[in-house]
């Protein structure tokens, strides 16, 4: 059996999964101080002495770091960057305790400028006098050449409690992104490494002793105590919960929305042929754009509890939540309300509903039934309109090949799946305007047990990984971007050959890190294969290859 | 450092990873891999005020509209030029819409040495892209009045061989003296066909021109011209080949030229021509340009091994270029007075050309006809001759053709019979009809 646990915002909800199918659900208010507690509360409905011994693993989804992050509980870190020409200082966007070092490294990973050691060791001085005792570290280019990043390791390893170095963290291009990732993970990290150490203790003082894993932003799992040193992957876990929830329980094979509508917000994703979207560089949490892998999803304020207004003659719905709904209780009027009132739902006191829209009728010129149905039709035609607006982006995404210029495949939905609070109220409604006001026919669909598909998600998604391998045969030099390694190859070596480290690389990871023994899916995404010429002689080639063990659910169970 | 305005920019990247004309050609696969490699590791992309689109696909009525391509255009190009001259008109369609206040054509292949009657590949060059991104523009928004300012180190004579007889578009090329470099034309007194004079202008750069003569250049000749013809929209064919480590060309300019020069020149609408240094120039001058574009600060834009003293120009070639800047000038002052002098009193002008298409071995004769006109560009008839046995005659009539122009063209088209030619073409620019037979 597996345990599948989200700690959301709102709700911690929970699975007991046996083979592929719930056998136990459960769902409670979630004690934002204290996430062992929400935790200890949802187990004690679902878990007793007889399901201890048949479970095979537990599965946890978490705000820890997401709140830390977003309530700025964070600690304060010292950023080693080493830069080298570009963009100017200025426009990055860095923590005050930044010392921009001297140092360079190409494109091609080749050293320009050397690091200054005494530089680096006055930073660090000046750095740890001050009390800082987490160092991030990062090089423009280090994914090429990890050189410097290591060299200033070296100097800040017995300076700090920890360090966190930016080619850990992606094998992505993107120095921006690299700095404030690598920031972000060293500044969750002592919370982190709390969460872990207490997750385990209390785990394991349950009698329980199977692997725990914890869910990562790309719908993938790792394993509890290696996610120590990379908490920042674990950020908005929430929404791919709830993606993968939806992937685990519909078997979904198509092209399809999936919606996730709560009270202030609806997450809108897409899945291509079954299999959800990442996004192309990596998620952004609170203004900060970031290397980590992330299911791509839209957030936009509308929800069964956002507000409604008149705005200049017309209706304004959200983005803004000002408690629950008017019927059940609240003070503003909200779609819940409109779906009170047109019958749709049971929950919640007609005539205060009734009372809350009466307001906006009069705005309208019409009944109060009227005015419910035009905030109802206009709710869901937000949401199906930023779906459309979402699914126009990502079909457009530039291409840089002509091959995949003139090949290139457009999504179409074909499938609108939703869960969340008021899901099944309105999925046919948005079903029914994409397609009569954007000729989008979609078969809306409520996934089974849609009210905890985050916690099923969370059970049975499988571990992911991505992974950066270049070969230059020019220089002979072989770079595992992720891991920072380098090894001398022959001027003979291939693309095939690159491709070939990659799988083993990925699969090597994987043996370590799941419990489940089957062989990892891999694909490689990317293989490219460039001449390096010198003044007209082809003198070596520059290969690049890119792996991943996509998102996905365990094999069992699709 | 002082705050400057930013702008929205849109960047059309198409970098083309799977097309070159050989695999050890200048113009290969790998041109724009490292210059990608910089612009997403400088996360470019993720500036707020960067935005960055993928190109469309140019259509078969989009070439007719610049080009005489024989046998048709179909004939002469490949996909990928299709879709580097979209790149180009999606730059001017974000523009002129208002979606961005100005935007780069990031793509290759390059355009600006194929000409108005194409036959082939010359200079690495089918189609021009920034020709037929500018009657693209003219189609859909209006007759505009725009200015390309070619700084390619090669002369752009497609690009003024397209425009030579219209005195609505201005061509400046700035480049190394044709007596030195490809494709050797380019000189002062080329200056515009007999109803545009002062349309074309020449700036022949020595070689070993640093950043120094470059921004002299344009802050003395090409911002004044700029001024008086007070263009609705101002196009760098922006070649990144005068870069000190070209391994095509002679000149010393740097990244932090190249910025400071878009700076100045405030294009609508960059387009990406030559630039074959592409490991040690062009991921730096293009991330200069793109920062340049959108006003920001592009002072840490620095090749590794950039050295300002290596790169100084020499007091000789300062003063050369002082004395051609007032060659240059005073010709600029004459231009209104020179019509009489070119052409006297004759109803015609003859102009003879001999052209090589070195990339496809084509050789081909041209005869260029332009009617004398003081209303309008003038209608223009062309006979040409290539060595690959197609012989052809083509009527262009002018954006904003006079009534007798237009009579007289649509005479030449409908009383020319195929006798020696293959084909015969009619390529209105005015109203954008295109007929061939």
């Amino acid at each position: 059996m597996i345990l599948g646990i989200d700690v959301g915002g709102t709700h911690t909800d929970a699975a007991l999964i046996d083979g592929c199918r719930v056998v136990k659900k459960a769902k409670v208010p979630t004690d934002n101080d204290s996430i062992l507690l929400s935790l200890l509360e949802v187990t004690k409905e679902i878990i007793d002495n007889s399901v201890i011994p048949l479970l095979e693993r537990v599965v946890l989804s978490t705000t820890i770091s997401t709140n830390a992050i977003v309530q700025n509980k964070i600690e304060r870190v010292g950023m080693l960057i080493s830069s080298g020409p570009g963009v100017s200082f200025d426009s990055l966007n860095v923590c005050p305790d930044t010392h921009f070092l001297s140092g360079s490294i190409n494109h091609r990973g080749k050293e320009m400028e050397t690091l200054n050691a005494e530089e680096a060791k006055r930073a660090l001085a000046h750095l740890t006098s001050s009390g800082i005792k987490n160092i991030g570290i990062v090089g423009k280019f280090s994914i090429r050449n990890p050189k410097h990043e290591f060299e200033l390791m070296e100097l800040a390893r017995n300076q700090a409690d920890h360090v966190t170095i930016g080619h850990n963290m992606s094998g992505r291009l993107n120095f921006p992104r690299r700095i404030s990732t690598t920031f972000l993970n060293e500044a969750v990290w002592r919370i982190y490494r709390e969460f872990v150490h207490n997750v385990s203790d209390f785990i394991s003082r349950r009698g329980v002793n199977v692997p725990i894993y914890i869910l990562k932003a790309d719908g993938g799992v790792m394993e509890l105590s290696g996610s120590a040193e990379f908490p920042v992957q674990t950020i908005l876990s929430g929404p791919a919960a709830s993606i993968m929830g939806i992937m685990a329980t519909t078997r979904c094979k198509t092209d399809s929305f999936a919606l996730d509508i709560g009270g202030t917000t609806t997450d809108i994703s897409v899945f291509a042929e079954g299999v959800p979207l990442l996004e192309p560089f990596g998620v952004t949490i609170e203004n900060k754009k970031t290397l980590i892998r992330g299911l791509r999803t839209r957030s936009i304020g509308v929800g069964g509890d956002s507000v409604v207004r008149m705005e200049k003659g017309a209706l304004a719905i959200g983005p803004d939540r000002e408690g629950p709904a008017a019927g059940l209780g609240g003070l503003f009027p909200t779609p819940t309300d409109a779906m009170i009132v047109l019958g749709l739902t049971t929950i919640g006191d007609f005539q205060k509903a009734c009372n809350a829209l009466a307001p906006l009728a009069e705005s309208l010129c019409c009944g109060v039934k009227d005015a419910a149905m035009k905030i109802y039709t206009e709710t869901c035609r937000k949401i199906a309109s930023a779906s459309v607006e979402f699914l126009n982006e990502i079909n457009d995404a530039p291409v840089y090949t002509i091959h995949e210029m003139l090949d290139n495949r457009k999504l179409e939905p074909e499938n609108l799946f939703a869960v969340g609070g008021p899901a099944r109220e309105m999925a046919g409604e948005i079903a029914r305007l994409l397609k009569t006001e954007f000729d989008i026919p979609c078969d809306p669909q409520i996934p089974v047990n849609y009210e905890i598909a985050n916690a099923i998600g969370a059970a049975l998604s499988r571990t992911t990984a991505e992974l950066t391998v270049l070969a230059d045969t020019e220089r002979r030099l072989l770079t595992i971007a992720e891991e920072g390694s380098q090894s001398p190859i022959p001027a003979t070596f291939t693309l095939a050959q690159t491709a070939g480290v990659c799988r083993e690389r990925l699969r090597a990871r994987m043996v370590n890190t799941d419990n489940f023994n089957v062989e990892p899916e891999i694909e490689i995404v990317e293989s490219q294969e460039f001449n390096i010429v010198d003044e007209f002689y082809t003198v070596g080639r520059n290969i690049r290859v890119k792996g991943q063990i996509k998102p996905g659910i365990i094999k069992e169970c699709r | 450092m002082t705050t400057k305005k930013l702008k929205k920019t849109g960047l059309i990247f198409f970098p083309a990873f799977d097309w070159a004309i050989s695999p050890t050609h200048p113009e290969r696969e790998e041109r724009l891999l490292y210059t990608q490699d910089q612009v997403f590791e400088e996360g470019l992309l993720d500036f707020d005020n960067i935005r960055e689109y993928k190109p469309e696909v140019a259509a078969a009525e989009d070439i007719n509209r610049a080009h005489i391509c024989v046998p048709d255009a179909g004939s002469v190009v490949t996909e990928s030029h299709l879709i580097s001259a979209g790149g180009a008109i999606t730059a001017a369609r974000k523009v002129l819409s208002g979606e961005v206040d100005n935007a780069f054509a990031l793509v290759r292949p390059p355009g600006h040495h194929a000409m108005l009657v194409v036959h082939g590949a010359r200079g690495f060059c089918n189609v021009n892209i920034e020709a037929i991104m500018i009657e693209y523009i003219r189609r859909h928004y209006g007759h505009k009045r725009i200015a390309v300012v070619d700084t390619d180190c090669h002369h752009g004579d497609g690009t003024q061989d397209i425009f030579w007889n219209d005195p609505d578009t201005l061509c400046i090329s700035m480049h190394q003296d044709g007596r030195t470099l490809y494709p050797g034309t380019g000189f002062i007194n080329d200056f515009g066909g007999p109803n545009a004079l002062g349309a074309t202008i020449n700036i022949p750069l020595p070689p070993e021109t640093g950043d120094e003569g470059y921004l002299s250049v344009v802050e003395r000749v090409v911002l004044p011209i700029l001024d008086a013809f007070k263009p609705d929209i101002v196009i760098n064919s922006a070649g990144q080949d005068n870069h000190y480590s070209d391994p095509l060309t002679n000149m010393l300019v740097s990244a932090q030229g190249y910025a400071r020069l878009n700076e100045l020149l405030a294009p609508d609408i960059a387009v990406l021509e030559g630039g074959y240094s592409i490991e040690r120039a062009l991921p730096y001058t293009n991330v200069g340009i793109i920062l340049a574009m959108a006003g920001l600060d592009y002072s840490h834009v620095r090749e590794p091994d950039y050295n300002p003293e290596k790169l100084r120009q020499s007091s000789s070639v300062t003063r050369a270029i002082d004395g051609e800047i007032d060659e240059i000038l005073d010709l600029w002052k004459h231009r209104h007075s020179m019509k009489k002098k070119v052409a006297g009193d004759a109803r015609y002008f003859k102009r003879k050309k001999s052209i090589y298409y070195d990339t496809d071995n084509i050789r081909e004769t041209q005869t260029e006809t332009v009617r004398i006109c003081d209303d309008c560009g003038g209608m223009v008839m062309i006979e040409s001759f290539a060595s690959t046995g197609n012989n052809i005659f083509a009527v262009v009539l002018p954006p904003r053709c006079c009534p007798e122009c237009r009579a007289e063209g649509e005479e030449f088209y409908a009383c020319t019979d195929h006798g020696r030619y293959n084909h015969i073409y009619f390529q209105d620019r005015d109203r954008g009809i295109f007929l061939s037979k």
